[in-house]
């Protein structure tokens, strides 16, 4: 059972209506948003609890107990922040982009109550550089709130105070990471910080924070008005609600689509994408969340679930749910050695394994799609991998090497008969002599 | 302190109580297991990006940085495991991957943390096909020479010039395997603290220039010393080769210098092979010309002999050890004379007190001040590293800081009150008048410079008049403060090197009143103020300004060519050992008046360091208390000046020019080329 | 970092004749930079540093049709928010949209990431060349008309493959459409972006499957 219309969040995904409040109004934004903050700290945060939501921007930490870690309002009048991850980067991601440029008052409407769960006055939205048109209409749209009182000093009524501003960056994939974030914000460069202290204790500006997704953030009022058992009944236990994926690569119809959670992979690819270009039996592997993401060769594929556990349970992750499809024409080795490239290109430099060590694997990924490599580079390129993996203050290079971690295990052979073939075509020409 | 509460942890299985908010990284080194590192120092905030510090916590699910994760009680540290030998063989792989193999010609070689540590964690042979990484040198100055393709990225010189010299234009530009240290303009940094960069440098990126290609550190002979060319008592390791000094290091001391240095005392020794005065010289028919020892005591002699003690006297330069002090001042006791002088300035010292001329809080003990008035000082280019204390305090505790006189940068925010005597008198009415009042532990700058003037005695007398009026000259708390500019001038004045019973000072000898002047490295003075028929007699290394002006040139040792006792500003004595001869036929200052005073018929009473150091002893006790700064004491009695004669004159600064401050700099073309370097940009030239 | 960037670390970057001897703010900048430091504490101005260099690179843009960040520019942020000019620097050479040398009138940016290159971002490339004349990324065309660069995913994924002119995204390129949008760049036009082959954004091709029926306030079953 797919799900229907009536059950989908981001009803005007695609743009087919106005962005604009009174559209949106129209299509249920904003409906008793008081009456929801009237209800108090404590009942959003056991209501987001209750519904099983999870983090969409692909760590996928349980929500409401993020929003626990929040401390009590600052005697001294000290704020506290909401942030709002709009760097959507993560290659094979681009479901926040229509959020806040279709579905913008989901988003706004939510920060509001997530700033309430959280006892934020401010919040910051930071939305990646390359988005400009996008982080347009979404400043338009918080104008339109602010104009109509939605949002300010009684926030849709509700006698709440809450200012939310727009942030732009300028173009690094690193400051999806949340304390890059909150660095880049401060006005620096985006490094990820050393955590402990984590940023509910000491965030921006030195304040308690909590930094999530856009869809995170965007899906909570209709968590709320529906009720958390509506939106734990989609999905399996552990993994419900309802999430936008992107469909791509080498399927006949790329799109994104909001989805129930654990929706066969199959039936979603071939449901709302055209299916595999060439049938299904042409597919060589999807990446199931986003680049960082371990992919998956055809036979696990045939019947995963898309979902957290089911797709830990393959060594991969859910991550964003960026499904990138290939089929069989693909040089499989050349698009892992793209993401090579990309996570040596958007390492921020301060860990030596990331640092150094990105640039090694991307190298050598280089010569492995040519073949000119020897194979026990193979097993050395595996072994800087895993001496990358684990070793420095973020996740990025873990997600840099995962895919490269994933090539090997599913398509080792695949390597190796590359570096034969190009061994083959560059042999020195026989010496007469050598026969012997 | 006792507040502190105590955790315990467990490393490599052994128990280890440590202080609640203390790193895994100092836990374990308590539990004695080494944790090898290169971003991380103990003096600058934790970046903890270099990963070499990793170790596993008991239920952590990855290695954690040791230098920035805080224990907690009952936590289990595992700092040798498979999994920690890994991560650091990982790290060290990478960090050699991309590092030159040049350390055949680095001047880092042998005394190389990222050597050392490949000795330990690196791999016989390397696992790297690609093409290694070169980056573009930068230009930092005359004092330092960058090698970039060596850095290792760990940022320790952006977190010390940004935290502690205070000057943020170092930066870590471009990001990813691009990330490059590197300046904004191509210039040289604009601090006086830049040869620290070399010591923090883990690697060889960040190297001495004038100690380029000069020597490998075991072949060097350690000696440990004080710097005197400034009069902070910063601790310093001089390195020498025969009879080559080839470097000078700072050495660890948490109450004086932690562990950086100035560089005027880093680098400025290469003047003690530039215009060194090797042998005696006699001015015969009006010019200079070579002498033996035994003539030039002889000339000293046939002029002496017949004169009257009152028209002899002697100043003694700033830069004077205890011990040819005090030969020289018995010595013109002997010839009865009274007539001397160490102000060389002219500065309206007042010696009654040691209170009076002391940098009474200590340096250590400026971390306990919660208001500071400068007045008439430039603490940065006068001490360097107590100014660096001051800044750190300013950072910590956000300590306000008031200035009267010249408003310069002193790398921490301040608040300029007034440029002369109008604003002291009037401080206590302003809003930094309340600052004061409302300080527990107040300080008060004195620069020399502010008392180098015909009012210094009533500045004086105005500025302790304001630090007893604030409550601040107890028991408790000293915040009555003189900075000294050179290493001599406090131990001179403790041994009243000052004229005694009808004495004259120094503007009275230069101006005639002496018919013979003995002037002891007295290099700061102006000779052109000496009367013209004075016979002058210069006892010193350099053939300065002063030298140039003497009828006898005794030549003398430098404070590295001679052991000797130096007080700083904070009145710490301390001894500095002789780590090269002297050249030629110069010899130890106090041996020289020893000799002297046998041929001018009063030989003096001591024939060895010991016994020249027991008279020190007898003249002043504190000369016995060897590396202690004297203890706050409640002082009723005042300087002598009246506080109602201020002047109006601006205050100017004790030194102007950081780079040709004193003699040595004179001499030294580093320090020469240190001062084209931080001269002011000339305006565009005109096309 | 872009060659661009690297090659700006040249030491004697003063000596460069593209760098400006002065930058001062024009009115339109100011305007903007009011609007942005209201965003942030009057302490914390430092976060404004991304947006002031952005009104640098866009004011660069409008004066001399090259849209990059000079030296100058960067020490007039740094006044403008108490900041040392090196930590400016830093963030202009850390963050990839800031162009820190002059860049031709239309910067063509080819995203080459994975999803991009799987619908055929090697011909949306080749076109670039043909069509702006260009020897490969890095290079501006001889008549200053473009400047080529490979980004990184731009996270359109679902319409790739895409090029970014400028802040503009063109969407389901191919070799031909990418030739006749430079084409028109060349002419003076400026195609209206997003899909180029009429797409409803990222609906699937030939129209949405989903969102058919978009339920209205009254439609749903809220409680």
């Amino acid at each position: 059972m797919a799900l229907q219309d009536k059950d989908r969040i981001f009803t005007n995904l695609y743009g087919l209506q106005h962005w604009g409040l009174q559209a949106a109004q129209k299509r249920g934004n904003w409906d008793g948003t008081a009456g929801l903050i009237a209800k108090g700290r404590e009942w959003i945060i056991e209501e987001v609890k209750q519904s099983g939501l999870r983090g969409r921007g692909g760590a996928g930490f349980p929500t409401g107990l993020k929003w626990s870690f929040m401390p009590k309002p600052d005697p001294e009048g000290r704020p506290s922040y909401l942030v709002v991850n709009c760097d959507e980067s993560e290659p094979g991601t681009c479901k926040d982009r229509d959020i806040i440029r279709h579905d913008p008052h989901t988003l706004i409407e939510g920060c509001l109550l997530a700033a309430v769960a959280m006892n934020a006055r401010a919040g910051y939205i930071y939305v990646r550089g390359e988005y400009y048109n996008e982080h347009l209409i979404l400043q338009a749209a918080i104008d339109e709130a602010y104009a109509v009182g939605l949002l300010g000093n009684n926030a849709a009524g509700s006698g709440y105070a809450f200012d939310l501003y727009v942030h732009r960056g300028a173009g690094a994939y690193i400051c999806g990471e949340e304390t890059a974030l909150i660095e880049s914000l401060e006005g620096k460069k985006g490094m990820p910080r050393l955590k402990p202290p984590f940023p509910a204790a000491v965030g921006l500006y030195g304040r308690p924070t909590t930094v999530n997704n856009v869809e995170t953030i965007a899906v909570v009022p209709e968590i709320l008005r529906r009720g958390a058992s509506w939106f734990a009944g989609f999905g399996r236990p552990k993994n419900s609600g309802t999430k936008i994926f992107c469909i791509q690569g080498h399927v006949n119809k790329p799109c994104n689509v909001e989805e129930e959670m654990s929706i066969p992979l199959r039936e979603l690819i071939e449901r709302h994408a055209g299916g595999v270009r060439g049938g299904w039996d042409n597919l060589l592997c999807v990446i199931p969340g986003g680049s960082s993401t371990p992919l998956l060769p055809k036979h696990i594929c045939d019947d995963v679930l898309m979902d957290f556990d089911a797709l830990r349970e393959h060594k991969t992750g859910l991550g964003t749910a960026g499904v990138i499809v290939m089929d069989k024409s693909t040089d499989l080795i050349r698009a892992i050695s793209r993401l090579s490239k990309f996570y040596k290109h958007e390492s921020c430099g301060q860990c030596t394994p990331c640092r150094e060590g990105m640039g090694w694997v991307s190298r050598v990924m280089d010569r492995m799609v040519e073949g000119r490599a020897e194979i026990d580079e193979i097993d050395v390129l595996e072994d800087v991998t895993k001496r990358i993996e684990g070793h420095t203050i973020c996740a990025l290079a873990d997600g840099g090497v995962w895919p490269v971690q994933g090539l090997i295990r599913h398509f080792r052979p695949m390597m190796e008969e590359r570096i034969a073939a190009y061994k083959a075509r560059h042999a020195a020409p026989a010496m007469p002599m050598a026969a012997e | 302190m006792s507040d502190v509460k105590l955790i315990k942890v467990t490393v490599d299985g052994k128990e280890v109580e440590v202080p609640l908010g203390a790193t895994a990284l100092q836990a374990a080194e308590l539990a004695g297991a080494e944790i090898p590192r290169f971003c991380y120092h103990e003096r600058l905030s934790v970046a903890g990006n270099c990963r070499m510090c990793l170790v596993e916590v008991e239920k952590a699910p990855k290695p954690v940085a040791s230098c920035a994760f805080p224990v907690m009680d009952g936590m289990k540290i595992i700092t040798d495991s498979p999994g920690v030998r890994n991560a650091r063989r990982g790290v060290m792989e990478f960090l050699l991957i991309n590092h030159p193999l040049d350390c055949p010609i680095c001047d880092q070689g042998g005394e190389c943390d990222l050597q050392d540590q490949a000795v330990a964690y690196g791999g016989d042979q390397s696992r790297y096909r690609e093409h290694k990484r070169s980056v573009t040198d930068k230009y930092m100055g005359p004092l330092i020479k960058p090698i970039m393709t060596r850095c290792i990225q760990c940022t320790r010189c952006v977190r010390f010039a940004t935290e502690v010299a205070g000057v943020p234009e170092l930066g870590a530009v471009g990001r990813g395997e691009a990330l490059e240290i590197t300046t904004y303009v191509e210039k040289a940094l604009s601090t006086e603290l830049s040869g620290n960069l070399i010591d923090i440098c883990p690697v060889g990126a960040l190297t001495s220039r004038p100690y380029a290609f000069m020597a490998r550190p075991w072949e060097l002979a350690k000696v440990d010393s004080v710097d005197v060319l400034d009069a902070t008592g910063t601790n310093i390791r001089v390195d020498s080769r025969g009879p080559d000094v080839l470097r000078i290091l700072p050495r660890v001391h948490e109450d004086v210098n932690e562990e950086w240095m100035a560089d005027r005392g880093r680098f400025s020794f290469d003047a003690l092979k530039k215009r060194r005065l090797d042998r005696p010289w006699l001015r015969q028919d009006g010019k200079l010309r070579p002498a033996s020892w035994p003539e030039a005591f002889q000339a000293i002699a046939t002029k002496l002999k017949g004169l009257p003690g009152d028209r002899i006297g002697a100043v003694a330069g700033g830069l004077a050890d205890a011990e040819s002090m005090v030969a020289l001042k018995d010595l013109m006791a002997a010839l009865g004379s009274t007539n001397l002088d160490c102000r060389e300035d002219g500065a309206a010292l007042d010696a009654s007190e040691r209170a009076f001329y002391l940098f009474n809080t200590s340096i250590a003990g400026i971390e306990q001040a919660d208001a500071l008035l400068v007045i008439g000082s430039n603490p940065r280019v006068e001490a360097p590293v107590l100014n660096a204390r001051i800044r750190k305090r300013v950072i910590n505790s956000h300590m306000p800081v008031g200035v009267i006189g010249v408003d310069a940068n002193l790398t921490y925010p301040t608040k300029h009150l007034g440029v002369g005597p109008d604003a002291l008198r009037g401080v206590m009415d302003g809003a930094f008048g309340e600052v004061l009042r409302n300080a527990k532990r107040p300080m008060i700058l004195l620069g020399r410079g502010a008392l180098a003037r015909p009012d210094g005695a009533a500045v004086l007398a105005a500025a302790w008049a304001l630090a007893q009026s604030l409550n601040a000259v107890t028991a408790e708390w000293n915040g009555f403060n003189l900075l000294h500019t050179q290493g001599g001038q406090v131990a001179a004045l403790d041994l009243g090197f000052l004229p005694g019973r009808g004495g004259k000072d120094l503007g009275a000898m230069l101006g005639g009143g002496v018919d013979a002047l003995w002037l002891l490295g007295a290099d700061q003075l102006d000779p052109s103020l000496i009367a013209p028929e004075t016979f002058v007699i210069y006892q010193g290394h350099h053939g300065d300004r002063a030298a140039g002006r003497a009828d006898v040139i005794l030549p003398g040792a430098t404070y590295l060519e001679k052991d000797g006792t130096y007080v700083s500003t904070e009145g710490r004595v301390q001894r500095g050992r002789r780590a090269v001869f002297p050249p030629g036929e110069a010899r130890e200052d106090w041996r020289i008046l020893r000799a002297a005073s046998e041929l001018l018929g009063h030989a003096l009473p001591y024939d060895d360091l010991a016994a020249i150091r027991t008279r020190l002893v007898a003249v002043n006790p504190s000369f016995a208390r060897v590396d202690e700064t004297p203890a706050p004491a409640a002082l009723t009695a005042a300087p002598s000046g009246d506080a109602g004669k201020l002047g109006t004159a601006p205050f100017t600064l004790a030194i102007t020019d950081y780079w040709q401050a004193d003699v040595f700099a004179r001499a030294s073309d580093v320090m020469a080329e240190c001062a084209r370097a931080h001269a002011p940009t000339p305006a565009m030239a005109a096309e | 970092m872009t060659e661009a960037a690297v090659d700006h670390l040249d030491p004697n970057w003063r000596n460069s004749r593209a760098e400006p001897e002065t930058f001062e703010f024009d009115a339109e900048s100011e305007a903007q930079i009011a609007k942005i430091l209201a965003r942030y504490p009057e302490a914390k101005k430092a976060s404004a540093v991304i947006p002031l260099l952005y009104i640098v690179q866009k004011q660069m843009g409008r004066q001399t049709g090259s849209a990059w960040v000079p030296r100058v520019g960067m020490d007039r942020v740094a006044e403008r928010l108490d900041m040392a000019p090196i930590r400016v620097f830093e963030v202009a050479t850390f963050y990839f949209m800031f162009n820190t040398k002059p860049i031709g009138k239309f910067h063509l940016q080819v995203c080459g990431t994975t999803p991009c290159m799987l619908r055929g971002s090697d011909d949306v490339l080749r076109a670039c060349k043909d069509a702006g004349h260009l020897k490969g990324y890095g290079d501006t065309s001889n008549d200053g008309l473009f400047t080529l660069s490979e980004v990184e995913c731009l996270g359109a994924c679902v319409n790739a493959p895409i090029l970014q002119v400028d802040d503009d995204y063109y969407e389901d390129l191919d070799y031909d459409r990418t030739v006749q949008l430079i084409e028109a760049l060349k002419r003076g036009e400026r195609p209206a972006p997003g899909s180029t082959i009429g797409r409803q954004t990222s609906a699937p091709e030939g129209g949405p499957l989903t969102l058919l029926d978009v339920p209205t306030l009254e439609g749903r079953g809220g409680n």
